[in-house]
């Protein structure tokens, strides 16, 4: 039973991180119509702003902040120089311009950090553990990983829906005109929503350093998977985000936790480890594949 | 007439370029994975080879070489794709280079189909080690499958009796599996497949504690091996559950990347940083001169590919056509980084393995410390299968 | 009949493909035949995409799938007759003639299926659920350990073509650039005819195409299954050349780099697929070639086709105007 709570919280905790990088990506995609691929170069950029900030002041209240900041620079140059330039296009423009974005950044940091995976440690007040349940330690620092996901959640929910910034941003989507004809300068309104997801993937950067691997390469093995939350829950809905992370987080979670059990129950050892270890990799694209046969525009689609 | 003047031409081509080769730098093909996740391996792996050449002023064995070098991408097609470039366009006929073994698989037969030569400085796939062998194939670092038995081999010398076992679901992880499960021997609880691109492990030691084992192997190389040893201490298993890697998940880049988590963790491996030998000694300086950094064991493997490359050369006098050469690599009459060493009938090691484990150096940072002997002139379990 | 832009710059990559045999004897190196011939795989991929993503607007990101079911099917034919035991008992699976339309067969089948799940949505959820059943199928091949799992297999040799053997490079090309001649010519009546119309029409406003009677689920599935043949037939081949498959065939970033060069070359044109695919493996493999941060130069190339270009480089080329 305790186990089956440890998985469970394992599992919320994956969806918190997840849905870190997918609110940003469901911002851009929804609002703005932008497929952007280098959406995981911009998580990589805040792990290594991070990491290279920790490695400098030797502590992870600093990095924090760099990464953001690095992420939410990069993502707002990018926005400027390239994106804008693309948003009357098709989306296979952007899918092509983006893709060259993820090769450039690539070669780029391999090229100036060097290939290693670099070194970040957990921040020592975080480093313990929390007895949620007498017997179940659970890390502090993943406990606020989850926290740090909740703030996010809710902080977006009430900018999107309670703010006026997120009404032009609501607005935005798909009555252009009407949202310049308030006076708002709708350019900058973009610029500053990109701005923001790739400040999101940048704090799920530097808050996965400590517990991931900070290398070249990172964003790409998230990509998919991000992709799969936003289409799972419809794109372009935040709400959609939380509930594809949560659905996606824990059917990979508790997929590689008990499948490979339930399996054991029916087959021989060797054989159901192996063919519960392949069951867990396609989980998550099985799921996928169900809920689009089922709802061909995601679990929460944006009406429009 | 044409097809006749044609040959002719080809064939005083021919001669002209065997007279030439007593003076022409020999070619090297170094095809190897520097972008991907993998790329730091491949990083290591060529300048390794390459400071054994400039160390030499551009020659190995008195022989001059010349080198190309190019990225496989971690892709087998596009491996398949630079060799057979520079077979043709290069008549290039030494190979080195590759690192994963899945690019090894598809590149070394048409390698050794063109009369090439291909010594390996990593990947050392079963599928060539038996009866698939060839002469034209060397491996100087290891049989994939001792990496593991000698992780196995430690085990058991610990005496750990009931073990959990995680690999990710390829090729290379259940060979580490059956590799570690031959020198073992003991009681295993449980096998766990990871993902491909895995990096979050905390439904697996969820697992792990649940099933309370005397010790845990797991083979993760690169960065899932630093996520995973970084996750492990955050779950506080590191204190409660000894762990046992072979050197593709404890080498010394993953050591300084995770840190504090890596401290305790023992590990197998043929060579280490501080391995007592003026070969090595050399060749750490060398190394830390040249490139500003930390040498791998990948490193090791590179230069100690080039030293074998450059006994063959010596003893050949250049030649790679003659049996000399192949006499000059069996040989191996050279001292290496990681210490006494020959090739087995197959063509592979036969080397000692040992104990090697992570530790808190006097600046703060981790350190790999070689312990006791493990395993002491370990050949490969494929050998007897290979008629050459 | 006036020779307009597009037709010179066709004419010229058709004979640039022609030259290939004499510029390697010219410079007495098979490579660039061996060059050529990838090029000429990979633009039947390329061809067979820009079927779906150009003129019907389905954009598959899983057409990877379709090409590593093809050469798994030569490949586990060959394997089970060098280990004596061929499928259905019998010999013939090593003829290319029986061999490829096999894989031609095993590739639109799953194309089928997969294809009817995945019609029922539409634009960025086509993309991805194309993808997941891509992604099934990676991870079925890197699982399947008596085919080598990760590790692929290899083939001894090439298939025999009508009884005969094709190690020579040439006889290779030959039978590659056919493969392509053939589908370019498929694609280009197909799209000329009532059947390209409706996919066109579809693309353009899927009810109107409805409302005027056209089954358009049906029309797109067998757009989808011919695509995928193709694609199929274009693994046989990559099979054949380089005498090995591995799951890195179905791979999500070969349906990107795929997709790329759809978009790259240009889409909905005869010639642009084919432009886009030779760019790409040639621009990539000389810059890698040049220097190992070639991704620092390869990516903002791309960007800027993708910028400057809008219609991929060979709408570049033929200018404005011409369609």
């Amino acid at each position: 039973m305790q186990l089956v709570l440890e998985q469970l919280l394992n599992g919320l905790q994956l969806s918190l991180t997840l849905f870190l990088l997918a609110a940003g990506l469901t911002l851009v995609f929804g609002i703005m119509g932008v497929i952007n691929l280098a959406h995981g170069s911009l998580y990589m950029i805040g792990a290594y702003a991070g990491a290279w900030a920790a490695a400098k002041t030797g502590t992870f209240w600093l990095a924090l902040p760099a990464g953001l900041a690095a992420a939410a620079l990069v993502g707002a140059a990018m926005e400027l120089l390239v994106v804008r330039r693309l948003y009357a296009r098709e989306h296979l423009s952007q899918v092509l311009a983006t893709f060259g974005l993820i090769l450039f950044f690539n070669g780029f940091i391999a090229w100036s950090a060097g290939r290693s995976p670099l070194l970040m440690e957990t921040p020592p007040q975080l480093s313990g553990f929390v007895e949620i349940l007498p017997g179940l330690p659970y890390p502090a620092y993943r406990l606020a990983m989850m926290g740090v996901g909740v703030a996010v959640a809710l902080g977006l929910w009430y900018m999107i829906s309670r703010t006026r910034i997120g009404m032009l941003i609501r607005a935005g989507s798909d009555k252009r005109e009407m949202v310049e004809a308030l006076g708002v300068d709708i350019a900058k309104l973009f610029t500053l929503v990109f701005a923001l997801g790739a400040l999101l993937a940048g704090l799920a950067g530097v808050m996965v350093g400590p517990i991931r691997s900070v290398q070249v390469g990172m964003g790409e093995q998230v990509l998919i998977t991000t992709f799969v939350v936003i289409v799972v829950g419809g794109i372009g809905s935040i709400r959609g985000a939380f509930a594809g992370a949560l659905l996606i987080g824990m059917c990979d979670t508790l997929g590689r936790a008990f499948v490979p059990m339930l399996l054991k129950s029916w087959l021989s050892g060797p054989l159901a480890d192996g063919l519960g270890g392949a069951l867990s990799s396609v989980i998550i694209y099985l799921v996928m594949a169900l809920v689009l046969i089922v709802r061909p525009r995601g679990l929460f689609p944006v009406s429009g | 007439m044409r097809l006749k003047s044609i040959a002719l031409a080809g064939a005083a081509l021919l001669s002209f370029t065997a007279a030439a080769s007593a003076q022409q730098p020999i070619k090297i093909g170094i095809v190897t994975t520097l972008s991907t996740p993998g790329g730091y391996l491949g990083e290591d792996a060529r300048d390794g080879i390459l400071l054994a050449i400039s160390e030499e002023g551009g020659k190995l064995g008195g022989v001059p070489v010349q080198t190309l070098v190019e990225d496989d991408k971690l892709k087998p097609g596009d491996a398949k794709q630079i060799v057979d470039k520079w077979i043709e366009n290069d008549k290039v006929k030494l190979f080195t280079g590759i690192i994963f073994s899945n690019v090894a698989v598809a590149v070394v037969p048409s390698i050794l189909e063109s009369g090439g030569i291909f010594v390996s400085p990593n990947a050392g796939p079963s599928n060539f080690s038996g009866k698939a062998c060839n002469k034209n194939y060397y491996v100087a670092s290891w049989q994939n499958d001792n990496l593991h038995e000698s992780a196995g081999a430690l085990a058991k010398k610990l005496g750990y009796k009931k073990m959990v076992l995680l690999a990710p679901n390829y090729q290379a992880g259940k060979d580490a599996i059956t590799g570690f499960r031959r020198m073992y021997g003991g009681e295993v609880i449980e096998e766990i497949y990871t993902g491909l691109d895995q990096t979050d492990f905390s439904a697996e030691m969820a697992r792990i504690r649940a099933a309370k084992p005397d010790a845990v192997f797991q083979f993760h190389p690169g960065g899932q091996g630093i996520a995973f040893l970084k996750q492990w201490q955050q779950a506080g298993l590191k204190d409660q559950i000894p762990m046992v890697v072979a050197s593709p998940s404890l080498e010394q880049r993953i050591a300084a990347a995770a840190g504090d988590a890596a401290i305790g963790i023992a590990a197998t491996a043929h060579w280490n940083t501080d391995f007592k030998n003026a070969e090595n000694e050399a060749f750490v300086k060398g190394f830390r001169a040249k490139y500003n950094r930390e040498p791998t064991v990948y490193a090791s493997q590179g230069y100690d590919t080039a030293k074998l490359i450059g006994a063959a050369l010596k003893a050949s006098g250049g030649k790679l056509e003659d049996d000399a050469f192949r006499a000059g690599m069996m040989k191996a009459d050279v001292k290496l980084t990681r210490g006494p060493f020959k090739f087995n009938t197959n063509q592979h090691p036969i080397q000692d393995w040992y104990e090697i484990k992570a530790v808190k150096g006097s600046d703060g940072k981790v350190v790999l410390e070689t312990g006791a002997k493990v395993l002491e002139q370990h050949g490969d379990a494929y050998a007897k299968d290979c008629k050459i | 009949m006036k020779l307009t832009r597009t037709g010179v710059f066709t004419i010229v990559v058709a004979l640039a493909f022609l030259a290939v045999p004499y510029a390697a004897t010219l410079l007495g190196s098979n490579y660039v035949i061996t060059l050529a011939t990838r090029v000429a795989i990979y633009a039947i991929v390329a061809v067979s995409l820009d079927m779906l993503v150009g003129r019907s607007n389905l954009v598959s990101f899983g057409h990877a799938a379709y090409f590593g079911l093809g050469g798994y099917a030569v490949a586990i034919s060959a394997f089970h007759l060098a280990n004596d035991v061929p499928i259905f008992g019998w010999a013939g699976t090593n003829e290319a003639l029986i061999a490829w339309p096999l894989a031609m067969f095993v590739a639109g089948f799953g194309a089928l299926i997969i294809g009817a799940l995945s019609l029922r949505t539409a634009g960025v959820y086509f993309i991805m659920i194309t993808l997941a059943f891509a992604q099934m199928l990676f991870f079925l091949f890197v699982a399947l350990k008596y085919y080598g799992g990760d590790d692929g297999l290899s083939l001894s040799t090439r298939n025999l073509f009508a009884g005969n053997r094709i190690t020579d490079a040439r006889t290779f090309y030959w039978i590659c650039l056919a493969a392509l001649a053939i589908c370019l010519l498929l694609s280009w009546r197909i799209l000329n005819s009532r059947f390209g119309m409706v996919l066109r029409g579809a693309a353009a406003s899927e009810r109107r195409m409805a409302a005027l009677g056209f089954p358009v689920y049906r029309y797109r599935l067998a757009a989808f299954v011919i695509a995928g043949m193709m694609a199929g037939l274009a693994g046989a081949l990559w099979a054949n050349q380089n005498r090995f498959v591995s799951p890195d065939m179905l791979s999500w970033v070969r349906s990107g780099e795929f997709l790329v060069m759809v978009i790259m070359g240009g889409l909905s044109s005869l010639v642009g697929p084919v432009v886009g695919a030779a760019a790409f493996l040639l621009i990539e493999s000389y810059l890698s070639g040049w220097t190992e941060h070639w991704q620092m130069v390869f990516g903002p190339f791309v960007l800027l086709v993708a910028v400057f270009a809008p219609r991929g480089l060979w709408g570049a080329l033929r200018g404005k105007g011409d369609v």
